[in-house]
């Protein structure tokens, strides 16, 4: 049965343009045709983006109640009752303009990449189609196999075009996030036969009988720690840092800026909307994690010497603070979450941009080695220090938008516990401070003492069109938050509420602090 | 007697009618071709250089011509259930699907063996192998559609004693010669044990015939124990574990056509068998609690020490033995609870399994051939040499490890919920940890053949057209089984079970 296939058309663009660029890059001939057709589709997949963002709000006003818009699908496994079913609402056409963005400018930073440059963007694109087709999908099937769809080129990126100990990190990372996959594929089945076996329909299961509160406590946790361990919760983050270190530039701001947070989205929309009560039940648990992953994150990132492991454990810590706001449960905690994962994303992909330039210039990305940079590429060096203010939660830029919503929503849990564990979790915002002041001062001031250092250039104009998208972006959002808060919290509050309706009654007995 | 029975026996008729065709056109072709393609023998002539030759697409074109006949339903009739001689032989639907499996499993296999065939020191006994290769087919055929133990048992043997000269077929070879001998000894003594097992099911229930036994067989020492046997005679033509012993070495000796032949056709036969015959004889719920336990344990061990030993194995061929075996266990999944799920999960991951793993034998085969190199280490850098080949390799390799968006996702993802459905949330639990072991070991071979650097990597070759059209059915399967709903849809319109 097919329903509104104008709508299916509409929101599978997003994954039939990274299907036409995949097929434009196995017939390109030579490397201005990859970079063309990398262009091409990665600022179609832009537009686009932009485009469903005004229909969307569009849309949003004239319907205020649907959860989801632009709803369509069509049966696919007929007797396995799963369905091909599209769907956007606030929190996922946010997504979409994020992952654009990084697409685009990911694929400037990785311009003169070198070699197989044919089939690196073979894997890139099938990774942001995988991406794409996670946040259009509302099927609990389709996003999930989209979901490993996005999983699995990071092993090859990284293996073939990383750095360092790429061939360890490659598989590390990709072995820990299919043991994430195992368990979340174990989760969904509880959740659909838990929920009749009728649907894999996310609204609809929410909306149908619930799953039984026994059943609920076994695959919550099964399905909150398969997507966590792509949103880096602690202990499950190991693979982020050296996966981070070793993987190529542009890799990085996929991975970082998108890739992660489908774990957080996930977490959200699968584990925490499906199974409401166990959430309420077992919460805590995870609350403590994500508050570990929080300090200990950023505790992490002031010890490390290697630029790209400061922002790897920077990025647990940040994506931590997504979880952990999520637990928290109030309608501007969430909000906070989603805004977190925009301005993660964003900033993110903006300083791993920043350590790969520098990196392909020196060659090096030890603090120790590295100093005065400012005078010799002034605009990398301006372009770090904004990251490094947005990232710690400077007002202007959208890092400080996105604490300010996660840490005021999570106060608003009245008990001791919740409140406890704010105020431990906003140690992290000094601690942030510490080590991104920390490595400006050490390689952007002070004179430079390496003479093969001082031979070097500025960014060259594909660098600067990465650069400034991303700081536009940053600080677009850091000054007009509202509009995207706006936008997000349509999305956000009906979960919310669903949330709190479901779990009304459930005081969480296991939790021993209460 | 009423011969129109014979008629719902057509899907064996016309194998027997091909193997017949190609037995005779051997006979009478052979002798012309040698005498006038002279030029072959050195191997510069075009025709055989490319393995496009009479002889070995004349059974290609057979075995399409059959596969196609007994897949359009003709008549309404066809597609009713029905069975001759008594009950002794059955015919359904989901029958003629499982073998046209096996069909297009032997087609891509043919294929793949064109160029090797061909060449001088195979040529001569090329028609034994369509036909032995064929006969086999039909063992499997009797297997499939057996409504009676001496049925089933007889096309057992027809499927496996041929099947060791097909194993032995490159007889000049130490290790070929010595994996028949090991796989007709393991072969006949699990014969013997199955043996063994039907006559205690036939002293407990006095009959042989499925229906019978399934209405009459009580939960007794006697006939468990016959179920045990029963099981173990299959578990070793599924290569399970504790079954597994002769996997290896056979898989390593014999030619690696036959390799993939063994691989994919018969354990999947010998699959659906083991489903249908639990269904039906021992369908009953005291009898579903026994096996149920055991093979919980059996297709836990299978994955677990599989893909443990998979780890360590340098030898591809002995690889792709231990990777069969870990699968397997996965195929058997479907069987868990006897479901018509299941039944189709099983049929479909047979399917997808095949496309799989036969596109990476032959990758395995052409290079062979090629190069002469089979071990791990000589991979290393095929992707600068040969980028084709590499990237056909990724691809069934990554469908084998259940990889999105390719068929291999499908069919495990298929297989896990008909497990779940029938209540083993622990199994599929161990199943989906242990599909996390199995792609650390498909991605050694990803590694081996993209990253690993290598001073004197596998020379550039051109493969023959042969293996080019079965890597081309192989990777049209391996993407568009998954993603094309349809196949599933149609398995499952004719799937039965408890």
């Amino acid at each position: 049965m097919v329903t509104n296939l104008s709508n299916v058309l509409y929101l599978s663009s997003f994954v039939f343009i990274p299907l036409l660029m995949l097929l434009g890059l196995w017939l390109a001939r030579n490397i201005k045709q990859v970079r063309g057709v990398m262009v091409a589709g990665s600022s179609a997949l832009l537009l686009l983006a932009v485009y469903l963002v005004f229909d969307f709000l569009g849309a949003r006003s004239a319907d205020p109640t649907s959860e989801m818009l632009f709803t369509g699908g069509f049966d696919w496994f007929i007797p396995l009752h799963i369905r091909y079913d599209v769907g956007v609402d606030g929190i996922s056409v946010a997504m979409i303009l994020l992952s654009a963005i990084i697409v685009f400018t990911g694929t400037f930073a990785s311009w003169k990449l070198q070699p197989l440059t044919k089939e690196y963007f073979l894997w890139f694109t099938l990774l942001s189609m995988g991406v794409f087709g996670f946040f259009i999908t509302i099927d609990m099937f389709a996003m999930f196999m989209f979901y490993e769809i996005a999983l699995i080129p990071m092993y090859l990126l990284i293996g073939v075009w990383g750095s360092g100990k790429k061939e360890y990190a490659a598989m590390k990372l990709t072995l820990m996030l299919m043991g994430g996959s195992a368990f979340l594929m174990c989760g969904i089945f509880g959740i659909f036969y838990g929920a009749g076996g009728e649907t894999m329909n996310i609204v609809s299961i929410a909306n149908g009988d619930p799953i039984a509160f026994s059943q609920q406590c076994i695959w919550f946790p099964l399905t909150f720690i398969g997507f966590g361990v792509l949103g880096a919760l602690f202990p499950f983050h190991t693979w982020s840092p050296d996966g981070h270190a070793s993987a190529p530039t542009a890799v990085s701001m996929l991975h970082a800026g998108v890739l992660m947070k489908l774990g957080g989205y996930g977490c959200f929309r699968i584990a925490m909307y499906l199974m409401p009560e166990a959430a309420a039940e077992l919460g805590w648990i995870f609350l403590i994690l994500t508050g570990i992953s929080v300090v200990y994150g950023a505790f992490s990132a002031c010890v490390q010497t290697d630029l790209k492991y400061i922002n790897a454990y920077s990025s647990v810590s940040h994506c931590g603070l997504v979880l952990f706001a999520i637990l928290m449960l109030t309608q501007t905690s969430c909000t906070g979450a989603i805004l977190q994962m925009l301005s993660h994303g964003l900033m993110t992909a903006l300083f791993f941009a920043l350590i790969g330039m520098i990196y392909g210039r020196t060659h090096t990305r030890d603090i120790r080695e590295l100093n005065g940079l400012m005078k010799i590429m002034p605009f990398l060096s301006v372009g770090y220090i904004i990251a490094g203010l947005a990232n710690l939660g400077l007002p202007g830029f959208s890092g400080f938008i996105a604490e300010m919503s996660i840490f005021v929503g999570s106060f608003q849990n009245a008990d001791t516990f919740h409140r406890v564990l704010t105020i431990a979790a906003c140690t992290s915002i000094v601690i942030t401070a510490v080590y991104i002041l920390r490595v400006v001062g050490k390689i952007l001031y002070g004179t430079c003492t390496n003479e093969h250092h001082l031979q070097l250039t500025d960014a060259t104009w594909d660098e600067r069109l990465a650069v400034v998208c991303l700081i536009v972006a940053v600080a677009g959002l850091g000054l007009a938050p509202l509009w995207v808060s706006d936008m997000i919290s349509t999305g956000v509050n009906p979960i919310v509420d669903h949330i709190h309706t479901a779990a009304a009654n459930v005081v969480s007995q296991s939790n021993p602090f209460l | 007697m009423d011969y129109s029975q014979f008629l719902c026996m057509t899907e064996e008729l016309s194998l027997l009618s091909v193997i017949v065709i190609l037995f005779l056109a051997d006979l009478f072709v052979c002798g012309k071709e040698e005498r006038g393609l002279a030029c072959a023998a050195d191997g510069t002539c075009a025709v055989s250089g490319c393995g496009c030759h009479f002889r070995t697409v004349f059974p290609v074109l057979l075995m399409l011509v059959h596969t196609v006949i007994n897949l359009v339903p003709w008549c309404s009739a066809c597609a009713a259930p029905a069975e001759a001689f008594g009950g002794m032989y059955q015919h359904t639907a989901m029958m003629t699907i499982m073998k046209s499996v096996l069909n297009v499993g032997v087609i891509v296999v043919f294929l793949m063996a064109a160029k090797w065939l061909n060449a001088p020191e195979n040529r001569i006994k090329m028609g034994e192998f369509h036909t032995i290769t064929l006969f086999t087919v039909l063992g499997m055929y009797f297997m499939i559609s057996s409504g009676h133990f001496i049925m089933f048992f007889i096309g057992l043997e027809l499927a496996s004693i041929p099947m060791t000269a097909l194993i032995a077929y490159d007889k000049k070879r130490m290790e070929s010669a010595e994996a028949g001998a090991k796989f007709i000894l393991l072969a006949l003594f699990s014969s013997g044990l199955l043996l063994y097992g039907i006559s205690l099911i036939y002293g407990a229930c006095g009959t042989l015939y499925f229906d019978a036994i399934g209405r009459t067989i009580q939960p007794n020492l006697l006939s468990i124990l016959g179920l045990v046997l029963f099981i173990s005679g299959m578990g070793f033509k599924i290569s399970l574990v504790p079954f597994h012993l002769w996997t290896a070495d056979t898989y390593e000796g014999a030619p690696t056509v036959v390799t993939g032949f063994l691989s994919v056709i018969s354990k999947g036969s010998a699959a659906f068998v083991l489903f249908t015959v639990l269904v039906k004889v021992f369908g009953s719920e005291a009898f579903m609690g026994a096996w149920s336990e055991g093979f919980f344990w059996i297709i836990i061990a299978s994955i677990t020490i599989a893909n443990l030993f998979a780890i360590r194995q340098k030898n591809l061929k002995r690889f792709m033995a231990f990777s069969a075996i870990s699968q397997a266990g996965y195929l058997v999944l479907g069987i868990m609870g006897g479901t018509s799920q299941g039944m189709t999960a099983l049929v479909f991951y047979l399917l997808v399994y095949m496309a799989a793993n036969l596109g990476a034998f032959a990758v395995l085969h052409v290079v062979e051939q090629n190069s002469g190199k089979i071990g791990m280490d000589d991979y290393d850098g095929l992707y600068q040499t040969n980028p084709k080949l590499a990237f056909l390799m990724t691809l069934c390799l990554f469908s084998l490890a259940g990889i999105p968006p390719f068929a291999g996702f499908f069919s495990k993802f298929f297989v896990f919920m008909a497990a779940f459905k029938a209540g083993f949330h622990l199994l599929v639990f161990i199943a989906l940890v242990n599909t996390v072991i199995s792609l650390y070991y498909y991605l050694m071979i990803v590694k081996a053949m993209y990253i690993k650097p290598n001073d004197n990597p596998i020379a550039t070759f051109k493969s023959d057209c042969g293996t080019r059209a079965a890597l081309a059915i192989c990777t049209a399967g391996v993407i568009l089984l998954g993603l094309v709903s349809c196949v599933y849809n149609y398995i499952d319109s004719f799937a039965y079970g408890l």
